[in-house]
């Protein structure tokens, strides 16, 4: 019974990782936003799965809420502006696709060394969840990193915040606060961050973030 | 108690700021401000004084609810910060003094009023604090204190200048204290001194070394003395003489408490490092004082030689508590601490007498002084005593440590290791040339300021300064008298200090028939201050008396003699820097480059010939202008970090991340 427990979580955390590195080399809008909401639609499989084996009610909560918002309404929020914006077309990678998938492997094994070597006296349950949260936590930083389009930067970030959210509740006794919360800031992060595109928009006609540095005097 | 008291002291000083700033202008505030400090002072000195003699000391420490929170800031008084807090109130008290009379010529006394209480009760919080924490506090109060006191006359833009250096180099000391109290206090963050103590430190050699750094760099250490001849001269006197004579020693104190009490045993290489930079300080300090011509910088720059006198017997002292040699130590660091005694009283009379001729004058630079002894006899005599002191005369004060300090030299040869046994009578020899160069070198202040013919308008119109400055001024002379005549009794004074940080005390000296001091054995030397003293005195009486008694007074008739003066102008007579140019020819070419190059007109051209010199500061050459062109080459570098796009700032922080994640990967 413990056994299948763990292997389904770790089933789930591990696909999260896949998933965010499937976000890595999707080079269409359309197509990123699609395995964005898969990977939320994960992460709230992988959080309410963790309350199911922990015996904390409270984490389905969590787990709509990363359903309800991340699944559904951003993506499709991020749909209408994508489509307002008429950019739906291919989106560039600054670094090609190949070098961004080494880099991402990288991250992977090097958060896979680092967790599981600082947490050797923990539960083993929690170990490989918070090995597989700091990945999608890099993962994402990696993507925002290497996107030049504000809205890709978007979907990094908030796949950031998925990575976030998987290693609070894999961690026992986490209160309900905290996930909130969380939840909460990545909703005011994505309003804000849309104002920002609409701003970004009317003032230089695109949402090319290069726009922005040529407005500041700076070339690349 | 008396920490209680002492603290009253202190916040009393506070006060007095606080008043100052309320008060600045009102006519009579500046003596009020001073007159309150002087009786503070004196009140925490008798405290300490009565402390010291009475030996009930350490007195129980006290804690006061201000800081960090859960730490607190603890206060206490042993024999060392007691014999520490009698220096810095003796010195405080004489400037109060002297202020009373020379503030009154301030002329923005607002900029010096509020920070001068400050400045004092910084230095004795320093002397009283008992964890790392209250230390430092009160280590940069006191720096910022008299760093806004350097820049009371800030329209003038050397002081402004010397005010930038000084604060860099007292923020670049403090670092490295902060550092060093980190690595006493270790991982477990025992900041308390009594903790510390208790504890062994980890790597104590970086924490010598880093002591060193600090502390020096406020005493005034080759190669971190440069902002001292720029900042000392720059502040009003009675705040020169504070700088010179006590803040210096508060940093002595500082190096003291941490390397003889809190370090633990030491290392005898530790000491080859101290005596040899001591030694160094020591040489280049004097030459450098002998260049000068303006009167207070050659005061401070002669505050860097003393300064390498004093460590010359900490690191003596370590060197023998470090073989076992605990009597030698004793007498070491007694030598160290009664020059500290010393030379707070000298020098702080010294750059009272500058001030007096500023004030009388309104000139600093010795070329355009000169005859001032028919005008300010008082004045003279005065200063004609503490540049005896400072050259280390008998019967005064300077002669006795040093001859202690000598005396731990001769001990050298007892020393195990070969490494000292070479270096220290080397760097004694150093100290016997410095010695005979202060001579010069005060020959040459003395002579040039009062003796002659005034060499202008202002030095010929001079007047007799106030009351209150020549009380402060005589003050230290008789004290200098007395500390020179009677050294038994301040050495057995010292008798605890020594006890508690080496182990051992020098022999009483009180006990010994007509007053004289034996350092070690009657066999191997002794010194009588009260015999030397009435010997001189006896002698010239006699001389005089004969002179007057068998001098004829008849009118004689002779050929006329021009006093080496054919000319009558005074611009004929020696000059500071003509009285200096055969050791700058001997010493100078090769420790400061100097060079000499005469412009002298063909015949038939009318314009007057030039003797230029040209002395370069090696020591700030090779230290200091290439780490000032690196900062501000980085700085120009760096720039370009202000205006990267926001994907290359996500880019760095992605980067610090992951080479972290490296770090802990591969460390562990």
């Amino acid at each position: 019974m413990n056994g299948a427990w763990f292997d389904i979580a770790h089933m789930l955390a591990g696909g999260l990782v896949l998933l965010s590195l499937m976000l890595l080399y999707q080079d269409r809008m359309f197509a990123l936003l699609n395995v964005f909401a898969l990977h939320a639609v994960l992460l709230s499989a992988s959080v309410a799965w963790q309350a199911q084996i922990q015996g904390a009610p409270h984490l389905y909560i969590t787990a709509l809420i990363a359903l309800a918002l991340k699944a559904v309404v951003i993506p499709v929020a991020l749909r209408r502006i994508v489509v307002r914006l008429g950019i739906h077309r291919t989106i560039e990678t600054v670094v090609g696709i190949g070098p961004t998938m080494l880099a991402g492997m990288g991250l992977v094994a090097l958060s896979m060394v680092v967790m599981l070597k600082a947490t050797a006296q923990a539960d083993p349950l929690a170990r490989e969840d918070l090995a597989f949260a700091l990945s999608v936590v890099l993962l994402g930083l990696l993507m925002m990193v290497t996107r030049r389009n504000a809205v890709s930067q978007v979907i990094g970030f908030m796949s950031l915040e998925n990575g976030l959210i998987l290693a609070a509740t894999g961690a026992k006794g986490m209160p309900l606060v905290v996930e909130i919360s969380i939840a909460f800031s990545v909703l005011i992060a994505f309003i804000v961050i849309g104002v920002f595109l609409f701003r970004i928009r009317e003032r230089f006609d695109s949402v090319d973030v290069s726009a922005l540095d040529a407005f500041r005097g700076e070339r690349r | 108690m008396p920490v209680a008291m002492a603290l009253t002291g202190v916040a009393v000083l506070l006060g007095a700021g606080l008043l100052g700033i309320a008060l600045q202008r009102l006519p009579g505030a500046s003596r009020l401000v001073y007159l309150i400090c002087f009786v503070a002072c004196l009140a925490i000195l008798g405290v300490a004084c009565a402390e010291l003699l009475a030996g009930t000391l350490p007195a129980p420490a006290m804690r006061l609810p201000v800081g960090l929170p859960w730490i607190g800031a603890h206060y206490r008084m042993d024999a060392l910060s007691a014999f520490f807090l009698v220096v810095v109130n003796l010195g405080g008290a004489g400037a109060s003094l002297f202020a009373i009379g020379y503030g009154q010529h301030e002329k923005a006394p607002g900029r010096v009023l509020p920070f001068y209480p400050a400045f004092l009760g910084g230095m004795n919080l320093v002397v009283l604090a008992d964890d790392a924490f209250a230390f430092l506090v009160a280590w940069e109060f006191m720096s910022l204190s008299s760093w806004a006191l350097v820049m009371a006359h800030h329209t003038d833009p050397e002081n402004r200048r010397a005010g930038y250096i000084y604060i860099v180099m007292a923020s670049f000391g403090t670092l490295t204290l902060l550092l060093a109290f980190g690595l006493l206090a270790g991982s477990g963050g025992g900041y308390a001194f009594s903790e510390i103590r208790s504890a062994p430190a980890a790597l104590p050699g970086v924490v010598l070394i880093l002591v060193l750094i600090g502390t020096g760099s406020k005493a005034g250490l080759v190669p971190l003395h440069v902002w001292l001849p720029l900042a000392h001269p720059a502040a009003p006197s009675h705040v020169s003489a504070l700088m010179s004579g006590v803040m210096t020693k508060v940093a002595v104190y500082g190096f003291v408490r941490v390397v003889f009490d809190l370090l633990g045993p030491a290392t005898w290489w530790w000491s080859i490092l101290v005596i040899g930079l001591a030694g160094i300080t020591c040489v280049l300090g004097v030459l450098s004082a002998l260049m000068q011509h303006d009167l207070k910088r050659l005061l401070a720059y002669h505050t860097v030689e003393n300064i390498g006198i004093i460590f010359i017997g900490l690191g003596l002292a370590l060197a023998f508590s470090a073989h076992g040699m605990q009597a030698p130590a004793a007498l070491a660091l007694t030598a160290a601490l009664l020059h500290v005694f010393n030379h707070c009283l000298f020098k702080s009379l010294l750059f009272f007498g500058a001030g007096a001729v500023l004030n009388a004058t309104g000139e600093r630079d010795m070329e355009h002084l000169g005859g001032l002894i028919h005008n300010m006899p008082l004045t003279a005599f005065a200063f004609l005593t503490g540049c005896t002191a400072i050259s280390a005369l008998p019967p005064l004060n300077g002669f006795v440590s040093e001859w202690l300090t000598f005396q731990a030299i001769l001990l050298s040869p007892a020393l195990p290791s070969w490494g000292l046994k070479i270096i220290v009578p080397a760097v004694g020899a150093m100290l016997a040339l410095s010695a005979a160069l202060a001579a010069a070198c005060f020959v040459k202040a003395f002579g040039v300021t009062f003796l002659g013919r005034p060499r202008t308008p202002v030095a010929a119109d001079a007047h007799e300064t106030d009351r209150a400055s020549i009380a402060a001024m005589f003050a230290f002379a008789l004290l200098c008298l007395l500390a020179g005549i009677l050294p038994g009794l301040f050495i057995d004074g010292l008798a605890p200090v020594t006890q508690a940080l080496v182990g051992a005390r020098m022999p009483a000296q009180t006990a010994l028939p007509w007053l004289s001091i034996v350092p070690i054995a009657e066999s191997r030397s002794s010194y009588n201050g009260l015999l030397v003293f009435a010997f001189i005195a006896f002698s010239t009486l006699l001389t005089v008396e004969i002179i007057h008694r068998f001098a004829s007074r008849a009118v004689r008739r002779g050929p006329a003699w021009d006093c080496g003066f054919p000319d009558p102008s005074p611009a004929t007579q020696y000059t500071a820097d003509s009285f200096a140019q055969p050791i700058r020819r001997v010493f100078g070419a090769v420790v400061f480059r100097a060079s000499e190059r005469v412009d002298m007109p063909p015949p038939g051209d009318a314009r007057p010939a030039h003797l230029s010199v040209i002395v370069r500061d090696l020591v700030w050459e090779a230290f200091y202008a290439p780490i000032a062109s690196l900062v501000a080459g980085s700085a120009e570098r760096l720039n370009r970090l202000q205006f990267l796009t926001i994907r290359q700032y996500l880019s760095l922080v992605f980067v610090a991340l992951v080479s972290l994640l490296l770090v802990v990967s591969i460390w562990s």
